[in-house]
């Protein structure tokens, strides 16, 4: 049972922005967890209550991305996630997930820099590539990752990063 | 920062430049602590960025050997060892200066598995900055699965590893840049993007890494001449190879 069931890694701009999120299994505790470097906090709405299912079928790839939280208006079943505050050098990015027995079904965003020319770039390109590393990583079931060396600055936005908060 | 799931304890430390990641059971916080003890004592030690460190005195001649922690010189011993199977290509002077460092994060991560090993746990790993112990299994008698980060995506894996007590070491640029040298040549490393090498512990495994990594196209049949190692290379063209052994990892 211990494995990613969600995680998102992105490259936003050049940067490498990831969002991590910590999965609400009801027999977890649901306790928040912060990251590592107070960038952002993980929570959820609750438990599903539903068994999780095996995370190796696809989810389902969302085509667009409402602004802003949908946790008040969901059907019974599904649960919100809210991801870690992503600092790129346009401006924090959040997003959130929409989950039905530990899957993807649906990607809002909380926030997304909104000044700049480049934060068009930013929501047309970024956020899909987001959504399909997401996924790859969530079939990926790992344990943990072994890349060249992160920094200590850079380990924030590393894969490691999020299996450390979400497993 | 701890977390994790039911029965199992996560931890990230920030320590010796990068952030260590611990998955260990829940009951063993002790033992993760004298680890995380250890970890930042080594740092202390061996660190070629403190002024006043051990290895920083004894590169500037302010210090002898003899009057440094004695695992200097067990580092040192076996730093001469791994250059010489390397031939050369493994060094204690990536930069010009003394740095043992290329062998010092994987034998500290290693031995800090090797402690909570001896608190009692047969189930637990631990990743030095993308360099990876992994005792016992999973649990459930499932292996650990490792993914190995592509150096030409950023955020993607290229592939994953399974495996029980076996350690995973990645050298490459994706972090930061080209910083392994070829000693040969005094230049940057610049055939692979990446190298991964698999083996029993991650002392040596660490190790040959960095050495395959500054090896370069050589590494294939070298690391093929080493018992109980394999590896699995991204060329900085975006070509990838691995050793014949190396299929028995895949999943």
């Amino acid at each position: 049972m211990r494995r990613v069931i969600l995680t998102i890694v992105g490259t936003i701009a050049g940067l490498v922005a990831l969002l991590s999120f910590k999965s609400h299994l009801p027999t977890a505790p649901s306790a928040a967890v912060s990251t590592a470097g107070g960038t952002g906090s993980t929570s959820g709405t609750g438990s599903t209550g539903g068994t999780p299912a095996a995370s190796s079928s696809p989810a389902t790839v969302p085509g667009e991305f409402p602004m802003g939280s949908l946790a008040g208006q969901l059907p019974a079943g599904e649960t919100a996630v809210n991801g870690h505050v992503a600092t790129t050098v346009y401006g924090p990015v959040q997003i959130q997930l929409i989950m039905r027995n530990s899957k993807i079904v649906k990607v809002a965003v909380l926030q997304q820099p909104m000044n700049t020319v480049n934060d068009i770039q930013i929501g047309d390109f970024a956020f899909p590539k987001l959504i399909g590393e997401t996924l790859t990583a969530q079939t990926a079931k790992i344990d943990a990752v072994s890349g060249a060396s992160y920094t200590s600055a850079g380990y924030i936005k590393s894969l490691q990063s999020a299996l450390d908060n979400g497993a | 920062m701890t977390g994790g799931q039911a029965g199992r304890l996560r931890h990230a430390e920030h320590v010796m430049g990068t952030v260590v990641s611990f998955d260990v059971p829940d009951w063993a916080g002790e033992a993760l602590g004298q680890a995380v003890r250890w970890l930042h004592q080594v740092d202390r030690t061996f660190s070629p960025y403190l002024a006043d460190s051990d290895v920083s005195r004894f590169g500037a001649g302010e210090l002898s050997l003899a009057h440094c922690a004695p695992e200097l010189t067990e580092v040192l011993e076996a730093c001469a060892a791994v250059s010489a199977l390397s031939g050369g290509y493994f060094t204690t002077r990536p930069g010009g200066r003394f740095d043992p460092s290329g062998y010092v994060k994987g034998w500290a991560i290693e031995r800090a598995a090797a402690m909570i090993t001896a608190a009692g746990s047969a189930e637990h790993s631990v990743n030095g900055g993308g360099d990876v112990q992994c005792v016992g299994d999973r649990g459930s008698g499932q292996p650990w699965r490792i993914g190995i980060a592509d150096p030409l995506r950023p955020g993607a894996l290229a592939l994953v590893v399974a495996g029980r007590d076996f350690a995973v070491a990645t050298s490459g640029v994706a972090e930061r840049g080209p910083h392994i040298v070829n000693p040969h040549t005094g230049e940057p490393a610049t055939d692979l993007a990446s190298v991964t090498v698999v083996g029993p512990g991650l002392t040596l495994t660490d190790a040959y890494a960095t050495a395959a990594f500054a090896m370069g196209s050589g590494a294939r049949d070298w690391v093929e001449s080493l018992d109980g190692y394999e590896a699995f290379a991204i060329t900085s063209r975006g070509a990838d190879w691995q050793t014949s052994g190396f299929r028995a990892y895949l999943t």
